[in-house]
This record gives C-alpha cells, structure tokens and sequence, in this order.
C-alpha cells in the first residue's frame, strides 16, 4: 500500500449553469521517501490538486489516504509551501518559523524549541536574516522561509505548489538545487507541482503529468526519472539520457496541446480572405 | 538628527514641517525656500484671505448680541479666556494656600479634632472645559472600541454571526446622536442612582452616547479587515491546526489591523462631533456646554466666545485625527498608504 494515495478524486467549482469540473477521476500513488512532480500548464488544475492533498478543500469524489488514514482536513503531518510563500508580513522569519513550532511541538522545552527552530533557519541559509520582516527579504529568501517552515513542522509529506515560481531564473535555479540537497538529507515524501520540464526533470523520481481535458484535468502516464543523484543541471545538454527524457515529455505536451486544437478546431474564428498588399513609399 | 526629525514629521502627517526644518540645517536655501511655498505658502494665504471674507462679511451682519465678530475680535476674547484660565488658577493656588493655613492653625488648636482641606469649588476655565471634553471622547472612544473590535472580528470570521447583526448594524448606524441621548438619559437614571459615585451622571450620559455613535464605523471597518485577510493567512492558521484564540491574536488580528485602525480613525472623528451636541444636552461640563452657556449667556462677549470655541473643537480634532494616522500607519505592515 502507497504511503499517499488518491482514489477516483474529483473536484468542481461553481453552481449549476457556472459549475466547472477541474479534476476528474485522478488515481494517484506515491511512495514513503518519493520525490513526485506533477508537471501541467498553469490553470489544469495543479493548485486545486495540492490545495486537496492538503486537506484545505473537499474533494467532490473519492477519498485521498495518508499512510492508511483518510484526509479529512488540513493537518500538520502535511507541510505546505504555498505558491506566494503566505509568510506573516508582521513576523520576522524566525517568529514565522517559530509560529509553527511552537504550535506543533508544545511539550518541547523552550531551550529545544529555540535550537530546533535556529537549526531548520541555519539549513535554509537564513541565520543572518533571522529578525527581518518578509517585506525587507528578496524573492527567493522569502520562499526559504516558508520551505523552513514547512520543514521545521517535520511533516509526514511536504506539499511544494509551484515554490519558485515566482522567482527570476538566477534564483530559481540556485534554489532548485537547496531543495534538492534538503530532500537528499532525510529523504522526506515529496508531492511538487511546477510547470517547468527541467526543474521537474532535476528534482523529481517520477513525473506525472496533469492534463487538461474538457470535463476537467487527469493526471496522464508516468515517466520515471532514473537519473541518478545528485544530478546537475549543467551537465544536463551534454546528457542524452537526461535529453532523452526532456525530449519525451516536451513531445507528449505537444502532443496534448496538438490534440487539444484539433478538438476545437471548429470554433476557430474564420479569417477574412485578404492579402496584404505591398504599398511603396 | 535631522533625518529622524524629518522622518518623524512625515510618519505623522505634519509633512509642511519638513521644508522649515531643511532651511534651519542650512540645506538648499532657493529649493527649500520654494518647497516651504509649496507646502505652507499657499495654505497660509488660503487661510489669510478666509479670514478677509469673514471679516468684511461679519461687519455687515448686525445680531440681537450686537454685530457678527470678526477676527480681530475673537482673537481677543481667545486671549480673554487664556488670562482667566491664568487668574482662576491664581485663585485657587491662593485658596489651597489659606486653606492649608486655616488646617494647620486648627491643628495647632485642638490635635484631636479631624480638619480637612475644603475642596476649591470656582467655575471651570477653558481649558480645564477642553480638558474634560478630551476625557469624556476618549472614554466613550474606549468603551465604543472595545464593544466594536471584537463583535467586528466575530462579524468577518462568520458569515451567520455578520448575517444575524447586519439589520441591526445598518438600522442604528444612521441614527443621530440626538435622538439617542433621551434614551441614554433616561436609562442611565434609572440605573445609577448613586449619589456622588465616581463619576458626574451627565459625563457618563454623554460618554455613552459618544460611543454608541462612533461604534459603527470601528465595527463596520474591523468586519470589512477580517473578512478580507489574505486567504493564504487563513491556510497557514488552517494547515497548523491553530487554536481559535491563537488564531485571533497571532493572525486575524495583525492581519487586520490596518482595517481597524482606519476604523478607529473614523470613530474617533465622530465621536468628536458627536460629543459636543451631546455635552450641550447632557450637560456635561465640557466644550459643548461651553457653547450652550455662552449662547444661553447672550453677552457681547458669547458670539466671539464661541467662534473660539468652534476654532478650539477644530484644532483638538485635527489633532486627534493625526494621531490616528500616526497610529494607523504604524500597524500598516504592508506600507500601503494612509490617506491623510
């Protein structure tokens, strides 16, 4: 039995005439120790997935199991990084750390609480900004602060939603490799969502893709990454089998894109019969 | 040094200040000289030519007290008021000063008896008018805040609880503090009938209803902020399980304080306007009875007296609303910007 599970999960906004199917039908599997990356476009739905792992919306349909227990709604065992990184903007990193903590291990002693909140700071680089207010940190250290916290809460399964999204390539990449040295620490189940082929090729054991259909997104077939570890990004053009992977999965969302044209392809405007006609000056 | 006074002068709103305090560290003359135009200059001779009109205009108007007064005459009678204040006080440094005497020759007399320093009892001056209409606004500020604040997060955390208050907000918002004060007079005698308790009746009579006025706003804004916390906030407290209370005052609360605060800001001002209607009606010795005396009065002296009156309720709420701001914008943690 799979330590995250999602069976038959669906999930709909809206009422009546309004009413809008997201996912549909999504069957999911992940392992204990399993670094997953769903890849999609943005607005297929990626969010909505993460959002109902976490227990912060119902799913429609289905039921989703943690390690055998059904989810009913959000809980500490899963450790979220939002997209916007939704840090305290009138805390300073380490209360925002400290939030967390404290709420999640009450019994600790102060002094164990203190180490342990410094501790997860230090592993995000962060010790030097520990009293800075969210406002006076840049992009990429903001969303440090919101992967230590997660992790300090020492969750079960840690929920990434598009973590660097947000952020210029530069940082983005540097961060790319933080979380990956992180995760190679204590080998924590991974759930991350992005929309970005190599990120997800760098980081993930299994990228499953999120695809869009007309009732509502499905998660399509996986590819198994067999990379090994660590794995560097500056090798990857030079790699063919890293290449072969890129190459396989930019095809398949091709291929959907392609599909998904040819379905509407009747609703396509009709163009006005005209050249252009070349006007000398 | 300069940098800190500057800084504080625009974190309060006084920012025509600013320019002044350049000049006097020798900063750019001709560029200071123009910004001190820019933001002083012109609201000074705004202000010289209002009081040209009314000059003119008052002269023209003849009253049963005698002609409208002018400037000139009101700057008079403000001075008048101030040279009481001094005198009075005079008065009654002088009366404490034979009272102590009288105490301590009686001592000196009979060491049994039990002689108490008599209270002084001359009439209030200006200023201790002023002081008692600051008391009485703070007080029904306080009690109007502390009934808002909460109900008003109750409001924006739960849609049935905001449902179930809503008609009764929209229906006593309108209402005029007029209308409230035979109400709050009457129960207010009713219910504290002590005799010489801690506070006169009519200060309470007209703390109440300052709060009853200025409650709205605090409540209407502070529902407005909690119901529109960011919703990531809200999936931070819901992914950590936070206690309700936690949740309270570690998120909400922040999360909203802006919203109060801009609330609050608006209570206050009400609760200034209101409070001199309710001072004239209930009594309470304050700048509003000051008004209602004065117009009762009908000397020569009453219309400048209470021009400066009107002059004095405008400077305190000017005053109280900048301190507001100042407050408003020192809970801002996003740095929007506070209308000034």
């Amino acid at each position: 039995m799979a330590f995250l599970e999602l069976n038959n999960v669906s999930k709909a906004f809206g009422e009546g005439k309004n009413r809008v199917t997201v996912l549909r039908g999504i069957n999911l599997a992940v392992q204990e120790g399993e670094f997953l990356v769903i890849l999609g476009f943005s607005g297929s739905g990626k969010s909505t997935l993460i959002s109902l792992i976490a227990g912060l919306f119902k799913p429609e349909t289905g039921e989703i199991l943690l390690d055998g227990r059904s989810i009913q709604g959000p809980g500490p065992d899963r450790g979220v990084v939002f997209q916007n990184y939704a840090l305290l903007p009138w805390m300073t990193v380490y209360e925002n750390v400290a939030l967390a903590v404290n709420q999640i291990f009450p019994k600790w002693q102060h002094g164990e609480r203190i180490e342990h909140i410094e501790k997860y700071i230090e592993m995000v680089h962060l010790t030097a900004a520990r009293h800075k207010k969210p406002a006076e940190l840049s992009g990429g250290m903001r969303q440090r602060v919101s992967v230590a916290r997660a992790l300090a809460m020492q969750p079960e399964i840690l929920l990434l939603d598009e973590p660097l999204s947000a952020l210029d390539a530069l940082t983005r990449g540097t961060l790319q490799y933080e979380i990956e040295k992180i995760w190679e620490q204590d080998r924590r189940t991974v759930v991350m969502i992005t929309n970005d082929i190599d990120e997800a090729i760098l980081l993930a054991d299994r990228i499953v893709p999120l695809e869009p259909g007309p009732d509502g997104a499905r998660l399509g077939t996986a590819f198994e990454i067999a990379l090994p570890r660590a794995r560097d990004k500056k090798k990857f053009n030079s790699d063919p089998a890293y290449r072969h992977y890129r190459n396989e999965i930019t095809r398949h969302f091709l291929e959907l894109r392609s599909a998904e044209r040819s379905g509407d392809a009747a609703e396509e405007f009709l163009l006005p019969d005209v050249n252009p006609v070349r006007v000398a000056v | 040094m300069t940098d800190r006074i500057i800084k504080t002068l625009e974190f309060t709103g006084l920012n025509w200040f600013v320019p002044l305090i350049r000049l006097a560290c020798g900063e750019d003359r001709a560029e200071q000289f123009k910004a001190v135009w820019r933001t002083s200059g012109i609201a000074i001779v705004t202000f010289l030519i209002f009081l040209a009109i009314w000059s003119l205009g008052a002269s023209n108007i003849n009253t049963s007290l005698g002609r409208v007064p002018g400037p000139a005459q009101v700057f008079r009678e403000a001075r008048g008021l101030i040279d009481e204040h001094w005198e009075e006080r005079a008065k009654r440094a002088e009366f404490y000063k034979r009272e102590k005497q009288r105490v301590a020759e009686k001592k000196m007399k009979s060491p049994g008896e039990d002689v108490r320093i008599r209270k002084y009892t001359g009439k209030p001056t200006y200023f201790d008018q002023i002081r008692t209409s600051l008391i009485t606004v703070f007080t029904g500020f306080l009690i109007a805040s502390l009934i808002a604040i909460p109900i008003g997060v109750l409001c924006g955390l739960n849609r049935i609880i905001m449902t179930a208050l809503s008609p009764l907000i929209q229906i006593f918002k309108p209402v005029s503090p007029v209308a409230w004060l035979p109400i709050v007079t009457m129960i207010v005698s009713a219910l504290y009938t002590t005799r010489g308790g801690l506070f006169e009746k009519s200060f309470i009579i007209s703390a109440i209803t300052v709060a009853l006025c200025s409650l709205w706003p605090a409540l209407i804004n502070t529902a407005l902020g909690v119901a529109s916390i960011d919703k990531d906030y809200i999936n931070v407290s819901r992914v950590l399980q936070l206690k309700f209370s936690t949740q309270v005052f570690k998120i909400v609360l922040p999360a909203s304080m802006p919203y109060i605060f801009a609330g609050l800001r608006i209570s206050l001002g009400v609760g200034w306007m209101v409070l001199i209607a309710a001072e004239m009606l209930a009594q309470n010795p304050g700048l509003g009875k000051f008004v209602w005396d004065e117009f009762q009065n009908g000397s020569s002296h009453s219309l400048a007296r209470i021009m400066v009156a009107v002059f004095t309720i405008g400077v305190v709420g000017f005053f109280l609303d900048r301190i507001m701001v100042t407050l408003h914008k020192s809970v801002s943690f996003n740095h929007e910007p506070v209308s000034a």
